[in-house]
């Protein structure tokens, strides 16, 4: 079926081509540009393309393809780098260079490569969506084989040993292949039994994060901050030393050298949990800011998918974007590109629902073959201005569970992470408080508890200070400020580049209590009736 | 593809830049056309829509004149291309490309796109080789490094263009080897400026390429001067394999050049009347920035930003520094206090500057010494809060003492009114600096 281009408008063009569905996947032009049908009326129908339009013209041709934009799920994702639609970077430079032109097709799975397949199911076994078929080795990980939608069926043959993806697998009854890979339009979320609360934590290494706010596995969370408050500095520490299986790591509307510093330094970095190397739990996809805004605003939803397909092999799972605001900018660019009425500062009026139903593909769940999976999402947010009254930010409140506010103050006196302590919440932070007290320490809430205290009165005190000189301060006072300025500055702040990037919950816990053992030792010399800077020489005699 | 160019008279309605045609067999997004006024001047013009057989096309140039009727558009089926050339070194041209030096204009070896095409994050080399500005609070604290975008963010009447012009005249790009040359794109300057900035060039040594929109000339053209500026700098880094610094100033113009001729198009405002699309297309230019990997040659950029009333939160600084890998900020407080380059390094931030520096790069000590002059100048910052409320009399010493190394540092280091200093001697003025106030380096 081809219809031809009746206009033009940005990344927006409008067609003739009839019996296309919605978000079906079009090729636009002599360029066979990826485009994907966003508006039907009766004679014309509207399609967002995923490159640049420069240079299309009236008439030129429009295809339907009759599937919606989807990603190739199967073996050989992970350590890979795609772009928004999920063509590989790496292969891309192969084939055209280093610079991306336009309208090239290639597959996100490298279809020759032999897999050793081992099966789980045998002749005469029945085999439905979801369930798992066998498994390969992808580096350290045993990557489930799940047969996608119509691969079902009763086994009549099933092989084994090296098979690529581009042969099958075995025979179903009837005739029908059994394949290793499938297709999945990633705008839909993929199925599962059954969705549990979040549960457990995730350990970041952050201290700030996994002491003060806490994220579940299966949780969301957002980092918003203004430029200069280290929000991809943090995302990507976060990567590197997560307790997950798999990590999806999307460069959105974000900087290019960026992405090249953090693909050089993963390649040289261990998984600090299994000491494999980094990238082999890593997937990347990028969509670099100058790169097609409407693939921009794919990249997420692609990446997600991949996300998705390794929860459902029962792995946990992160999925971390920067920035979902080059998303909401994205959609609001095409918002007006199609003239909808706009909302908020422009953006439509659908980007809350839009957000809230990307925002609940993350959880924990019983997947289709019935292992327990989670996605946790990690997002960061860049507020115009450093302004959180815009209605990104706003939209994320209401569906995330944590809140982790990136201060430009602190970022200025070189606090990183800047996590703000009395703005940032975390809802999952009861929960988890229970579970660090039964895991690590029982003291965990207790120290939590007066950490905080520590931190909110030396807040109130610095005003005080401000009037009267610190020297002005009671000696209890000028302690506990001590002990707070301890807080912030060895314990809340953490240097990425250095060897303390990474803290496990056992050291954070024994960070936290050798503060507060300093603290009450000189409280006790202090109640004795020794005056704080003596206190403090016997203390540190130097 | 046409044969022939396609011209019509159907001009439909003329608003602005911006003419309505009808009519039209094919036409292309982004295809270069021209237009021809009743008084037979020649004009520019480019694709915008396109809507079945009506056209929007945008005018780069002087709309007066032009009529319904006998106003003709000449349609050629091309893109707009950038004639390139290693000859163009060493001339000037003026925002739509063409001599302005009352010299001929040079013979092309290629054309491309001025749009360019983005870099395969795949393809990019890492920025971490070393640029010696000469000036100590960049060189020392907010390291700048090859292929890197770092904007110098502004207010009206400090001395930017002083600062950039030493850093023109003092940069040491590449160490010896290979060829640098710089890449200077001035839009809506003024006759003052301009004036001051070709005769800095004119005192380099090195190569200059020079795009020039004057503030008098076409606002479109001050939206092509950047992407001429950047196409030629791709063509000299990557096919020349030169290293090549790319000055733009100013960025406000820019802006409020995009957002003169977005409101003439009718789209929607975003933020303070700026198109919601600014933030892409300030990264079309700021991301063509970058090395490549296996390959010589580096595009680095230094965009001038005037902050609009010195706020740093205005859409352009603020979109900026999302875009940017840091920021060099200036400051209104030490230009009064006679401090040059007024640079205020706490909110400046070089975010590329971990990798450029060290042992091998810069020296091994530059971290140390560059993490502790921050912390203690930050400090003295604070202490400046407390002396105001209770007086330097009602400080105790130590406090004092860091009030007394924040002002000299903001004199000795920050400050250096002549004379370039390497990457050595601003290290020893740091740690001298330190040891002068018994300050320890941890």
């Amino acid at each position: 079926m081809t219809g031809k281009i009746l206009g033009i408008s940005g990344p927006t063009i409008s067609t003739d081509l009839k019996g296309l569905s919605l978000y079906e996947r079009v090729y636009v032009g002599h360029a066979m540009l990826t485009g994907e049908v966003v508006r039907l009326e009766q004679d014309r129908s509207v399609i967002q393309v995923y490159e640049d339009t420069r240079g299309l013209a009236a008439n030129e041709p429009v295809k339907g393809t009759g599937t919606p934009l989807s990603v190739r799920l199967g073996p050989g994702l992970l350590s890979g780098m795609f772009d928004g639609l999920q063509r590989p970077l790496r292969r891309l430079k192969e084939e055209m260079g280093p610079f991306i032109t336009c309208g090239r097709e290639i597959y996100g799975l490298d279809h020759q490569k032999k897999w050793s397949f081992s099966p789980s199911v045998k002749g005469g076994d029945e085999i439905a969506q979801g369930q798992v078929i066998g498994s390969v080795e992808e580096g350290a990980l045993r990557h489930l084989v799940i047969s996608g939608p119509g691969n079902t069926g009763r086994v009549l043959q099933i092989r084994e040993g090296e098979i690529s993806l581009d042969e099958p697998l075995g025979t179903y009854d009837g005739g029908g292949m059994i394949v290793g890979c499938h297709e999945w339009p990633v705008r839909l979320a993929r199925p599962y039994r059954k969705k549990f609360a979040p549960a457990g934590p995730l350990v970041t290494g952050q201290r700030s994060i996994d002491f003060l706010f806490p994220v579940a596995k299966g949780g969301t969370a957002i980092f918003p901050g203004g430029f200069g408050t280290g929000k991809t500095i943090l995302e990507q520490a976060i990567a590197k030393f997560a307790d997950v299986d798999v990590v999806v790591y999307v460069g959105c509307g974000e900087r290019g050298n960026e992405m090249a510093e953090m693909i050089e330094e993963f390649e040289g970095l261990k998984d600090p949990w299994t000491g494999r190397p980094l990238m082999e739990r890593t997937i990347l996809v990028v969509n670099t800011s100058n790169m097609p805004v409407a693939a921009r605003e794919a990249s997420i939803y692609t990446a997600v998918t991949m996300a998705e397909y390794y929860r459902d092999m029962g792995y946990q799972v992160l999925f971390l974007a920067d920035s979902l605001s080059r998303w909401a900018e994205a959609l609001r660019e095409i918002s007006s590109s199609l003239e909808e009425m706009p909302g908020e500062e422009g953006y439509p009026t659908y980007l809350a629902s839009r957000l809230s139903g990307f925002l609940e593909r993350a959880g924990v769940v019983e997947t289709l073959g019935g292992m327990t999976g989670s996605l946790t999402m990690l997002l960061s947010v860049s507020p115009p201005g450093g302004d959180f009254t815009e209605p990104v930010t706003q939209a994320c409140l209401r569906t995330t569970g944590a809140f982790l506010m990136l201060d430009t103050a602190l970022a200025h006196r070189r606090h990183f992470p800047a996590i703000n302590w009395f703005q940032s919440y975390s809802l999952y932070a009861d929960e988890l408080g229970k579970h660090f007290r039964e895991n690590i320490s029982p003291q965990w809430d207790d120290l939590l508890r007066r950490a905080r205290e520590v931190l909110q009165k030396e807040e109130m005190l610095r005003e005080v200070s401000e009037i009267v000189g610190a020297e002005g301060l009671q000696d209890s006072d000028r302690l506990l400020m001590l002990a707070a300025e301890k807080i912030r500055m060895e314990f809340l702040s953490q240097n990425a580049y250095s060897e303390d990037a990474f803290s496990p919950p056992v050291d954070t816990l024994a960070l936290i209590s050798r503060i507060f053992q300093f603290y009450d030792r000189i409280r006790g010399q202090l109640a004795q009736g020794i005056s704080l800077d003596d206190a403090l020489k016997t203390e540190c005699p130097s | 593809m046409r044969r022939s160019e396609h011209v019509y008279r159907s001009i439909s309605s003329i608003s602005g830049q911006l003419i309505f045609l009808q009519g039209v067999v094919s036409a292309r997004i982004g295809e270069v056309v021209t237009v021809t006024a009743p008084h037979g001047l020649k004009m520019d013009a480019e694709v915008l829509e396109i809507e079945g057989e009506n056209v929007l096309i945008e005018v780069f140039g002087e709309t007066r004149g032009l009529d319904i009727g006998r106003t003709s558009v000449a349609f050629g089926d091309t893109v707009r291309l950038v004639p390139l050339s290693s000859d163009m070194i060493g001339r000037i041209f003026n925002g739509s490309l063409s001599p302005a030096d009352d010299m001929p204009m040079f013979i092309p070896e290629q054309w491309r796109p001025i749009t360019g095409a983005p870099m395969n994050p795949a393809a990019r080399a890492r920025p971490e080789e070393f640029i010696e500005t000469g000036y100590s609070v960049i060189d020392g604290l907010n390291t700048l490094v090859k292929g890197q975008k770092l904007p110098v963010f502004s207010c009206a009447g400090l001395p930017s263009k002083e600062l950039v012009s030493g850093i023109l005249k003092n940069s040491r790009l590449s160490k010896g080897e290979g060829d640098f040359v710089v890449v200077f794109a001035a839009l809506g300057l003024t006759f003052h400026e301009y004036s001051y900035y070709m005769k800095v060039l004119g005192e380099m040594k090195t190569g200059f390429v020079a795009v020039i929109n004057s503030a008098e000339e076409p606002v479109m053209e001050r939206l092509l001067a950047p992407r001429f500026a950047l196409t030629i700098a791709e063509y000299l880094a990557f096919e020349k394999e030169m290293d090549v610094l790319v000055i733009i100033t100013d960025m406000t113009n820019y802006c409020d050049a995009l957002r003169e001729i977005s409101t003439a198009r009718e789209e929607l405002p975003g933020r303070r009347g700026y198109p919601g699309y600014m933030y892409s297309d300030l990264a079309s230019l700021f991301e063509r920035a970058g090395r490549l990997k296996g390959q010589k040659g580096s595009v680095t950029m230094l965009p001038v930003v005037t902050m609009p009333e010195d706020d740093i939160t205005h859409p352009i600084p603020d979109l900026t520094g999302y875009i940017t890998e840091g920021q060099i900020v200036l400051s209104r407080e030490l230009h009064r206090l006679n401090v040059f380059p007024p640079v205020d390094v706490l909110p400046s931030l070089s975010r590329l500057m971990q990798k450029g520096i060290g042992k091998d790069r810069t020296r091994e000590d530059h971290r140390k010494i560059s993490n502790n002059l921050f912390k203690y100048y930050a400090r003295g910052r604070d202490m400046r809060r407390l002396e105001a409320i209770v007086g330097r009399d009602g400080m105790p010493e130590k406090d004092i003492r860091m009030l007394d190394f924040a002002d000299l540092f903001e004199r000795e280091f920050v400050g250096q009114a002549s004379g370039r200093r390497g990457i050595g001697e601003t290290l020893d003025i740091g740690i001298g600096l330190m040891k002068r106030f018994s300050l320890e380096v941890t």
